[in-house]
């Protein structure tokens, strides 16, 4: 394979949502670790999917970024598999790592370097290529200049010239660690929280970034506990609780319809009398709620009872309420 | 990797203010003796002192033998307590892994780091020491140095016992960073690290000097840290530094061991 055939912007777009397990990116079977006594990761049988935006949720001190250290070889497991790019970790990481972007708990650099010379340094540590002496040699000091350009280009920090990283804001410093992770032109991005630190538009910028980033074939692995990000990003969710996933699905299928409908009328007081209750209850903002009642019926009723029927939709579950209904 | 951490060492402002402290403290003691001519007495004071006033070419020595007791070790015991501790505790520890480093290399490359600091540090003080002793005490128009024996020395002479006491005095070093280095992978704080290896020290230096603790004496690791000063004796007595020599071997073998052993096991949380 030639650096041009790696290179994620000219590999065709694959399909999203799950598939065959040959084109998974993360599989993990049975993945556990213990603390002496304490079960952080329990069991966890997690997949991911070539071109998913996988939204990994849980509260804090779920085990999400155990199991993020895990994937990436830091912390070793205390049973399970782990397959991250087809192939078992730790066993195999030097050489599936080089093809994993990575940000863990928060951006890491040497305070008294620029962000020039911190990516300069962290790329020149590392090997080119991955054990294989066919991989791309995408860690190639041939090319550092210019991939260094490249990925702080992509996270809006090419101005920073030469101030040392000690004096950036808690937001700049994230995005080095995002461009840190964007540096090889990675296959795989493991990011925990990576919006931490970055004020609205940042986190819109760098959203826009990812989702660019994934159409061109990139998936990402997006371990956070903010429900509203996941809901804008990710097209699959996993939901870990205590260190047990309770849920791994399609985002469209965790907002799934509940069932009811709502239907917003021009006078309330008056629907509910033609309808009666309990069959109708209305929401704080005012939408009838109907929880048995066959729509074509009710909204019949209620025009001939002289209320103007102005819009009726199914109810569809928040993500927020799927989450705190499987966590609690 | 390893031309990553060398270059961090020498990029570091760190890494120069304590060289540059190390050397002024000799510097200082050379400018008090030349100005007052008042030396120790023979077996008071720092080591050969007392000798350097008649010969700056014996200063270098001297140098070394002020900056030892303290000041060389802390400063060693906080660059290697510094080396996986540091990056631990400034993030970076888990990104370098990740690039992917080898949890080897980078203890390999940590270790050849703290090594070159030790060198240029010796070097640096025995340098200073002998232009300080050179240009503030003079030659006193001699060609020979008179050893504590008092039997004199051509330059050559003096030049390869400096030479083999430069090297002594850093392996005794490297015995000091290997407990740091070792400590360092233990903990995510460079400050316990380096605290817990100048610890090691002091237990052994109070330990050495206590009778009771005779039985083990000669396996501390600061036993034998004075030896070098045989190497200007005539003949050189070579029982002290051969066995000082080996005592850091075991040392360093053991404790970079079981630093490399722990290293590449543990869990990295930081």
């Amino acid at each position: 394979m030639t650096a041009r055939e790696h290179d994620p912007a000219r590999r065709p777009a694959p399909t999203t949502g799950g598939g065959a397990d040959g084109d998974a990116v993360v599989v993990t079977r049975g993945l556990t670790k213990r603390y002496g006594r304490v079960t952080a990761v329990d069991d966890l049988d997690l997949r991911v999917a070539a071109g998913d935006r996988y939204g990994f949720l849980g509260p804090n001190g779920s085990g999400k970024t155990t199991t993020v250290r895990m994937l990436l070889g830091l912390v070793h497991a205390t049973s399970g598999e782990i397959e991250v790019l087809g192939r078992r970790v730790p066993r195999h990481a030097k050489d599936v790592l080089p093809e994993v972007g990575a940000l863990v708990e928060g951006p890491g650099a040497y305070p008294h370097l620029s962000a020039r010379a911190n990516l300069r340094l962290l790329d020149a540590a590392g090997p080119a290529r991955g054990g294989d002496p066919l991989a791309p040699d995408t860690g190639s000091r041939r090319t550092r200049r210019s991939r260094i350009e490249a990925a702080l280009e992509q996270v809006g920090l090419t101005d920073v010239g030469r101030r040392p990283v000690r004096a950036y804001s808690l937001g700049m410093r994230q995005r080095l660690g995002l461009a840190a992770a964007l540096l090889r032109g990675p296959r795989l991005l493991v990011l925990d929280e990576p919006t931490n630190g970055l004020d609205p538009r940042g986190i819109a910028e760098i959203r826009d970034l990812l989702l660019d980033l994934n159409r061109r074939g990139t998936a990402v692995f997006l371990s956070s506990h903010l429900l509203a990000e996941v809901e804008l990003f990710c097209t699959r969710v996993g939901v870990l609780h205590r260190g047990r996933l309770v849920a791994q699905d399609d985002l469209d299928a965790l907002r799934g319809p509940t069932g009811r409908t709502l239907v917003r009328v021009d006078d309330v007081d008056a629907a509910t009398r033609v309808l009666g209750l309990p069959a109708a209850r209305t929401t704080d903002d005012g939408l009838l709620v109907l929880d048995d009642l066959p729509v074509p019926e009710a909204t019949a009723a209620l025009v001939r009872g002289g209320v103007a029927v102005l819009e009726a939709a199914p109810e569809r579950r928040t993500l927020e309420q799927s989450v705190l209904g499987l966590t609690s | 990797m390893i031309g990553v951490e060398l270059r961090k060492l020498l990029g570091r402002p760190r890494t120069w203010v304590s060289i540059g402290l190390l050397c002024l403290l000799p510097v200082v003691v050379a400018v008090f003796l030349a100005v007052t001519g008042i030396a120790p007495r023979p077996g008071q004071g720092p080591t050969l002192l007392s000798a350097v006033l008649g010969n700056g070419a014996l200063f270098p020595a001297a140098a070394l033998g002020i900056v030892l007791p303290f000041f060389l070790p802390i400063a060693v015991a906080v660059q290697a307590g510094e080396s996986v501790a540091g990056e631990a505790q400034s993030g970076t520890l888990r990104y370098l892994l990740v690039r992917p480093v080898g949890r080897t290399r980078l203890l390999v490359a940590k270790l050849v780091s703290v090594l070159a600091y030790t060198l240029l540090a010796v070097l640096s003080v025995a340098a200073t020491g002998y232009l300080a002793g050179i240009s503030l005490l003079g030659n006193s128009g001699q060609v020979t140095t008179t050893t504590l024996s008092g039997t004199t020395l051509t330059p050559a002479d003096l030049a390869w016992r400096t030479g083999v006491m430069v090297l002594y005095i850093g392996w005794s070093m490297v015995g000091v960073a290997s407990v740091a280095l070792f400590l360092s992978t233990l903990t995510d704080s460079p400050l316990a690290a380096a605290l817990g290896g100048l610890a090691v020290l002091v237990s052994s230096t109070v330990l050495v000097t206590l009778d009771a603790a005779g039985a083990v004496r000669d396996y501390l690791p600061t036993r034998y840290w004075l030896a070098w000063v045989d190497l200007f004796r005539d003949p050189v007595p070579w029982g002290d530094v051969t066995a000082g020599v080996l005592v850091q071997t075991g040392y360093v073998v053991v404790l970079l061991g079981a630093a490399w052993a722990n290293f590449s096991t543990r869990d990295v949380t930081s």
